[in-house]
């Protein structure tokens, strides 16, 4: 499966990893919708860092789209918000 | 569903939304590929406006911090004038430049990771828009309209994707650059002014000002003890005279005890 980490690019990644990064995926939801900054944090950092180490990098002239797309490390709350309700999207 | 899969839903409607729009798929692929190649121009603009900001906070930096040298020179020059207010003063300053030294530090850190990250964006599209004219023309060539539909689909959908992703990386950092602007602008004029730290009363040149007073005033004093000296015949120690003429740094009494402190080498 192939996902994307916003800002950083494309990664393929076993079907069995999926169910690790769904889990930590749970705990970011909870978080926005709580709007709790310090477990949203945490909580991205822990899907990312995750990611990462499960992933290998898809070459940079693949043009696929993502099953899954991870927001950039640094994303605030408010962004991520943005991004589900389609908002945080330029046109184009 | 997750934060993840719905992010990626979003982008599919997104590009699936824009694929709609035009009657023919082959439009779809020449559209797309302008467009490609307007956002790969506007990221190209972004690492460089980027790259001169992180330029002007770098200088300004080097600019805080000679200040920050500078006010320290002259609260050591203080003291050993005596002038222990002259020195907290220059002290205080010289906190206020750190402050704002280490704030820069941190923005420089920051514009030097979004430098990085926008860089390798610029390169990872390139490479894509380089493969995607390719599978334009082959698809173009090969065109039969069943067939075409579902590969102009899956290509148009991953680089829509790809664009989507950079085109925020590129708006996020000319907002970055753009606030990055107005704080350098501040304080090249709060350097300008000479006034680093706010409420802490006249420019740091008023602390040169006096120091050089003083040092001037001491460089007279001096030539009149030695002259002095010279006329008696003698060699009479520098130090000893220099507080007699003092009254004219403005502060009789107090600084006056400091002065004949013997050793003190304030000539």
């Amino acid at each position: 499966m192939i996902i994307r980490i916003m800002g950083e690019g494309q990664l393929k990644l076993d079907n069995s990893a999926v169910d690790e990064l769904n889990k930590l995926d749970s705990d970011l939801e909870k978080a926005v919708e709580a709007n709790d900054e310090a477990a949203f944090g945490s909580a991205l950092q822990g899907l990312l860092a995750k990611a990462r180490v499960l992933g290998v990098a898809l070459p940079p002239d693949a043009i696929e789209p993502s099953e899954l797309i991870l927001p950039r490390e640094d994303a605030t709350i408010e962004e991520v918000r943005d991004l589900l309700a389609d908002g945080g999207l330029i046109p184009g | 569903m997750g934060v993840m899969k719905r992010v990626s839903t979003i982008f599919r409607a997104k590009a699936s939304k824009q694929l709609d729009r035009l009657e023919d798929p082959r439009e779809t692929l020449d559209y797309s590929y302008q467009t490609q190649l307007e956002l790969l121009q506007k990221v190209r603009r972004g690492v460089a406006d980027v790259a001169t900001s992180r330029k002007r906070v770098e200088l300004q930096m080097n600019q805080l911090q000679q200040t920050a040298d500078k006010l320290d020179r002259q609260a050591r020059d203080s003291l050993a004038a005596g002038r222990e207010d002259l020195a907290r003063e220059a002290l205080s300053r010289k906190a206020g430049a750190q402050s704002q030294l280490t704030d820069l530090q941190t923005q420089y850190a920051s514009l030097q990771g979004e430098e990085e990250k926008l860089t390798a964006a610029s390169q990872r599209l390139q490479a894509k828009v380089d493969a995607f004219r390719v599978r334009k023309e082959t698809i173009k060539a090969t065109y039969t309209a069943a067939e075409a539909t579902t590969r102009i689909n899956e290509v148009f959908t991953g680089i829509s994707e790809e664009m989507s992703d950079v085109g925020l990386a590129v708006q996020r950092a000319e907002d970055k650059t753009e606030q990055m602007k107005a704080r350098a602008g501040a304080i090249d004029e709060l350097m300008a002014s000479g006034a680093l730290t706010d409420a802490i009363g006249p420019p740091p040149d008023d602390i040169q000002a006096e120091l050089d007073r003083m040092g001037s005033s001491q460089g007279v004093d001096a030539e009149l003890e030695r002259m002095k000296a010279e006329l008696a015949g003698g060699a009479a120690p520098k130090e000893i005279g220099s507080g007699q003429a003092d009254s004219s740094v403005g502060q009789p009494g107090g600084t006056n005890l400091q002065k004949e402190q013997p050793g003190s080498g304030g000539a």
